[in-house]
């Protein structure tokens, strides 16, 4: 393992000075679930190691009825065991629950999951769907950054150097929302998605056309992707297949999979299709307000 | 034998909580990476990032001179080996290969082969001097199938191996080839054969590289004294190979090492070769001080034996009334970078289950550059029966005929001879099959769209060999059992058990100690399901030796002539109503002449053979080709279940290790020859959460050769589960599947191929 | 030098001990304190067989820093039996054959320990669940899942 120092700031002015101070040679640890094996692996090889789980703004977690505020520090059990996210956030209800397992789950936040912007990150598409927007905090001051322009190629993310990333806010969704997320993986738990579908939709109040909609996808692009035009084709239609089909067409025009030892481009794209209509049909479900009962990876 | 034959056990056939479960259950149990010595070092190994590549130059200059670094190996610190073979472990191996396997001399033949070590005051100094040092490489183009490497124009691994034929039947040509070994056996005239079938299915099939997935990495520990004696602390399945394979190794007498077996977090036939035991021992020898190297879990994958990837053709042949009347096939084993598959054992049970009046099996040793395969569980059997019972279920479907009918009107039983040769004893494969037929799980029909059942059997030879032990009373009535068959899956119990049968007192007056290989005489690997039957003998002959001890103790007491004494149920019985228990005689041994000491050594000959037939029922989704499992039914003969919960763990494990073989596991390689997936997260093992309860039916048809009639239970559960989940997925949806593993993409693929 | 003390808590105790930032505290708990009853697999997180609980919280400890003990409540198998006495998620799994090679086990017991603390009651569903983030090789599952049950009914009825 790469020799690092490791710092545990209490305040963000701390941890922001301290990312300056080594300009682009620390970084930032949450959970440090996905970092610290990297770093045993050799892709990363910092000088310090700016333990970020000690400052109070990183660790905040608010359900209000006006919004969500994620710190990007926030543990993964935090979330999916909050009724109020398994209510009104279902998608990130449900990308928490399934990311790499119970332990995993104990130290692994969305915000590390976001900052570490691997393509099949299982959170990003639900937090995309969700409007998620990142809010960050550097020398320069605070930034606003709208979560599907958040991570830039694999393993990229829109930070600059010595910003880090403080939390995450949602809007709260309007009445007749529903939202979902749902990966396609060989065995039933602990694997990385082969593809990943995320879908928030709004309905009108008998629940028979939607308002508007966004599908995101993981696994299938260079970074998790928004998929505007799927939002658009269900935006106004009468909920039904012929709609559902238009957003998985749109979806799959959208992905642009390789083919890897976890799948072949071929098979992610007819999976893209699989399971974006199984989202947005679950999505929908939830937006009437009938429970969706799921047993992950089957 | 029914259930009224059966005799009556008092311990047999309990569950006595095992004797070393209390420190399992607290973390006191010490295994292989758990040892600590005071000034020890630790190592870390530097591997070949290439495939196939010749080693010009080594330069280690650079990492001797950095902080904490006390000693550096390389291939050139071991000695010539010559092109001896050795009878090791579970066969001949030449030595040559196997030295160069533990590190690499002048040429490298899987990404991952060891190329140096390094011990250092700590690990990451050692991992850190371990990158520092520099080799220079000629990279050569890899082979990384059977098929390419035996085609003509494939790069070839050893420029002098010629394929040899054990079995007679071809000329040694003067062509380097990849092809080590051909065997050929044949019963009867196949031609004939065919010609009476009604029906003969043909097909190709291929097998992915499994991994054998224990969950501990291998690790050792070795220090070589100032007085050239050696003791290796190891997680090993055999301390009596690993001193073996080390002394070969180094030239250095059998007698100058001790190897002391920790426990062992797993095997499966994995740690029977030894790694790292050489290469500590002379990492200690330069270093002056112990030596520890766990491998990380990539090395176990990139360089330890997995099992042959495969790839099988198989003709079958049967009448339209369901009789089998002709088989033929070749199988094509990896090898991997030496020579040495288990292609015997897969040529051996491919027709094993069934009574075959006309059989040709044709067998091939095929080196690629992946890592030296080995053996794991049932080596070689999985890969067979996956073609052959699904071959049968293919047959079954074109003549109508339900699949258990079928394999019960083929079944072999006493006096079939199998097709490379011997003729089987008493077995238990028609049993297996009928506790598949009555049990409630086939009785039940599988509802719903897109379920389907599939069933299938397999076989294992299981494996006799030489066990040693010894025992000795102590005078509170107990017995100390010294045995060294190290304990994977609880065997240091089964061993007590029989030991109390044998004598009549209670399993928990028994003491099983696994000791080092200076503290009990010879014992061969913990492997081919031969210990509860072996060394169980050995324990046996030990018991009968103490009973007769006592008698003649007994007799010395009463003061009468032995012959009218007798050992019955736990005591000593004589004339004119004498009767000592053996806790009396135990109690008052030192007085009445001394200590009751015992010994049992045995050649054991080979079992009756193991078989087991199994249901399954699935669930595809057709959308994504995944399969879930949900119902899953095994049924194994097992002679003689000393103690159920082991055995019904034995069935359970090597059924969930089948699921995986079947659905998710494979060796991942990039056409350069580097493998990707060496982690658990992308080598796919079943979690808790992949698998259902699996049932387990225990059969038992007692193997007359034991004392109790034990037959070996560990290896043969493995075999069946790829063909009874490809022949339920056939049912499910309509497709064949002839790959392993069936993957989601895979099954999706034939799904949409029969839909177009 | 980058070595630091540490000041945490195991199993109930204060300990003090020296780290360097990049150990893992799976790695001091073995290494340094000479706790092996945590075991490490695969050292990436994917086995679950150096599970140890933080702050109440199961984690994979090869994936946690030793410097993030600091100030930490962390419990280990070593802990589990109080008093020399077996615990229930011990016993169950002792008389239940729920281990073989038992390298897994500490992993699985202080998994288990985790899952009845936030779930009294659980199904096999649930157990399931909990556990997938703990392989075992030589089981198949069978066992342990039983033995959680049977621990889950043991503690019920002792309170």
């Amino acid at each position: 393992m790469h020799d690092f120092d490791y710092e545990a700031p209490t305040t963000l002015t701390e941890a922001v000075s301290l990312a300056a101070k080594h300009a682009g040679r620390a970084r930032m640890m949450a959970g440090g679930t996905d970092l610290i094996d990297q770093i045993r692996l050799g892709r990363h090889a910092p000088d310090v190691l700016v333990d970020v789980k000690k400052i109070p703004e990183l660790n905040r977690f608010a359900l209000t009825d006006t919004g969500l505020c994620v710190g990007a520090a926030v543990p993964c059990f935090r979330i999916h065991g909050d009724r109020g996210i398994v209510e009104h956030y279902t998608a990130l209800a449900d990308s928490c629950r399934i990311i790499g397992g119970v332990q995993i789950q104990s130290r692994a936040s969305i915000g590390g999951n976001l900052c570490n912007a691997g393509p099949a990150a299982d959170s990003t598409p639900s937090v995309i769907v969700l409007g998620g927007i990142a809010i960050t905090e550097g020398p320069e001051g605070r930034r606003e950054i709208p979560v599907d322009l958040f991570c830039t190629g694999p393993g990229k993310n829109a930070l600059h150097p010595s910003e880090l990333l403080v939390e995450i806010r949602f809007d709260t969704p309007p009445p007749h929302s529903g939202s979902c997320y749902r990966r396609l993986i060989p065995r039933n738990e602990m694997d990385i998605a082969v593809v990943g579908v995320g879908a928030a939709v709004t309905l009108d109040a008998d629940g028979r056309h939607f308002v508007s909609a966004r599908i995101a996808l993981g696994a299938v692009a260079a970074t998790p992707l928004l998929v505007k035009a799927a939002g658009e084709a269900l935006a106004g239609q009468p909920v039904g297949d012929e709609a559902i089909e238009k957003a998985a067409k749109a979806a799959c025009e959208a992905a642009s999979p390789i083919t890897d030892m976890r799948g072949t481009k071929a098979y992610r794209l007819h999976v893209t299709a699989v399971l974006t209509r199984r989202v947005i049909t679950a999505a929908v479900a939830r937006a009437r307000g009938e429970a969706v009962d799921y047993r992950p990876g089957h | 034998m029914t259930a009224l034959d059966r005799p009556r056990y008092k311990v047999i056939g309990t569950r006595p909580v095992r004797h070393d479960g209390v420190d399992k259950v607290t973390g006191r149990a010490k295994y292989g990476g758990d040892v600590r010595l005071t000034g020890m070092l630790y190592g870390a190994m530097l591997r070949s990032p290439h495939a196939h590549a010749k080693i010009k130059r080594i330069d280690t200059g650079q990492a001797e001179a950095m902080p904490g670094v006390r000693a550096v190996v390389t291939g050139q610190d071991l000695p010539d080996q010559g092109d001896r073979i050795v009878e090791l472990g579970e066969g001949a191996t030449n030595m040559r290969y196997l030295s160069s396997n533990v590190l690499a001399r002048d040429k490298v033949f899987y990404t991952g082969h060891a190329v140096a070590a390094i011990a250092a005051d700590n690990i990451h100094q050692a991992e850190a001097a371990a990158k520092a040092i520099a080799v220079d490489y000629e990279v050569l183009s890899p082979v990384l199938d059977v098929r390419g490497a035996m085609a003509d124009d494939a790069p070839i691994l050893h420029d002098h191996l010629r394929t040899t034929s054990p079995t007679g039947e071809t000329e040694t040509s003067d062509t380097p080839t990849n092809v080590a070994t051909r065997l050929l056996h044949e019963k009867g005239d196949v031609e004939k054969g065919f010609a009476e079938a009604d029906v003969i299915v043909e097909h190709e099939f291929e097998t992915a590289t499994v991994h054998q997935g224990y969950i501990e990495p291998h690790a050792a520990t070795a220090h070589w004294n100032a007085d050239g004696k050696i003791t290796i602390w190891t997680s090993t399945q055999g301390a009596f190979t690993v001193r073996q394979q080390t002394a070969e190794l180094l030239h250095v007498p059998l007698s100058h090492i001790k190897v002391v077996p920790m426990e062992i977090g797993g095997g499966f036939g994995g740690k029977i070769p030894a790694y790292l035991p050489p290469v500590v021992a002379m990492l200690s020898k330069k270093s002056g001080r112990p030596v520890k190297i766990i491998m990380t879990r990539a090395a176990v994958f990139q360089a330890t034996g997995p099992t042959p990837g495969s790839w099988i053709r198989l003709k079958l042949g049967a009448t339209r009334d369901g009789r089998i009347t002709a088989g033929d096939a070749t199988i094509a084993f990896e090898a991997g970078g030496y020579p040495g598959s288990v292609i015997g054992a897969g040529v051996g049970c491919l027709f094993a289950c069934y009574e075959v009046p006309h059989g040709r099996v044709e067998g091939l040793d095929v080196c690629v550059n992946r890592p030296r395969t080995t053996a794991y569980r049932a080596p070689g059997s999985t890969q067979v029966a996956f073609a052959i019972e699904t071959v049968i279920d293919e047959i079954c479907e074109q003549i109508g005929m339900d699949g258990l009918e079928f394999r019960l009107g083929n079944a072999a039983q006493e006096g079939t001879r199998r097709v490379d040769g011997p003729v089987f004893g008493c077995i238990g494969m028609r049993e297996t099959v009928e506790a598949i037929r009555n049990c409630e799980h086939y009785r039940t029909p599988l509802e719903g769209k897109f379920r389907g059942r599939g069933i299938a059997s397999g076989y294992w030879f299981n494996a006799g060999m030489r066990s040693s032990v010894s025992a000795s009373v102590n005078t509170d009535g107990t017995v100390s059992l010294i045995e060294g068959s190290t304990d994977i899956g609880g065997s240091r119990t089964s061993l007590a058990m029989q030991l109390a049968e044998t004598l009549g007192i209670t399993a928990e007056a028994v003491m099983p100690t696994v000791a080092d290989t200076d503290g009990v005489g010879y014992n061969d690997v913990t492997g081919g399901s031969r210990v509860t039957f072996a060394t169980g003998m050995a324990v046996v002959e030990a018991g009968k030796d103490i009973q007769q001890q006592m008698v003649a103790r007994a007799a010395l007491i009463w003061d009468v002539e032995e012959r009218h004494v007798h050992y019955t149920d736990g005591s000593v019985e004589g004339p004119d109503g004498h009767r000592l228990s053996f806790e009396e005689l135990a109690a008052q041994q030192m007085t009445t002449g001394g200590p009751f000491v015992a010994r049992g050594a045995v050649n054991a000959p080979g079992q009756g053979g193991a078989f087991a037939t199994h249901v399954v029922d699935v669930e595809v989704d057709p959308e994504t080709g995944k399969v879930q499992i949900l119902r899953y039914t095994a049924a194994q003969d097992v002679g003689t279940a000393i103690h159920p919960s082991y055995v019904e763990g034995q069935m359970q494990g090597g059924a969930v290790q089948g699921i995986g073989w079947a659905l998710n596991e494979e060796y991942w390689y990039d056409e350069t020859g580097d493998l990707k997936n060496a982690t658990f997260l992308d080598y796919r093992m079943p979690t808790c959460y992949d698998v259902p309860n699996i049932e387990t039916i225990l059969v038992e048809v007692p193997d007359p050769a034991h004392p109790f009639g034990v037959r070996g239970v560990g290896e043969v559960p493995i075999c069946p589960p790829p063909a009874a989940i490809a022949n339920a997925i056939h049912q499910a949806v309509g497709v064949r599947m002839r790959q392993l593993p069936m993957s989601p993409p895979r099954v999706l693929d034939q799904v949409m191929h029969t839909q177009s | 030098m980058k070595t630091r003390v540490v000041s945490t808590t195991i199993n109930g105790d204060a300990t003090q001990l020296l780290c360097e930032p990049r150990q893992t505290l799976l790695e001091v708990l073995r290494d340094t304190l000479d706790m092996t009853g945590t075991k490490e697999g695969c050292s990436n997180g994917n086995c679950g067989a150096c599970t140890v609980i933080m702050n109440g919280r199961p984690v994979v400890s090869c994936l946690v820093l030793a410097a993030e003990a600091e100030g930490a409540e962390i419990r280990t198998i070593e802990g589990v039996a109080q008093g020399g006495r077996l615990d229930a998620v011990q016993s169950a799994f002792l008389e239940g054959a729920a281990l073989q090679c038992g390298i897994c086990t500490p992993g699985f017991i202080m998994q288990s320990e985790a899952l009845l603390e936030s779930n009294p009651d659980p199904d096999e569903e649930a157990i399931r669940f909990h556990l997938a983030g703990n392989l075992c090789r030589c089981t198949g599952y069978d066992k342990i899942v039983g033995a959680v049950k049977e621990a889950a009914k043991r503690r019920n009825a002792e309170c």
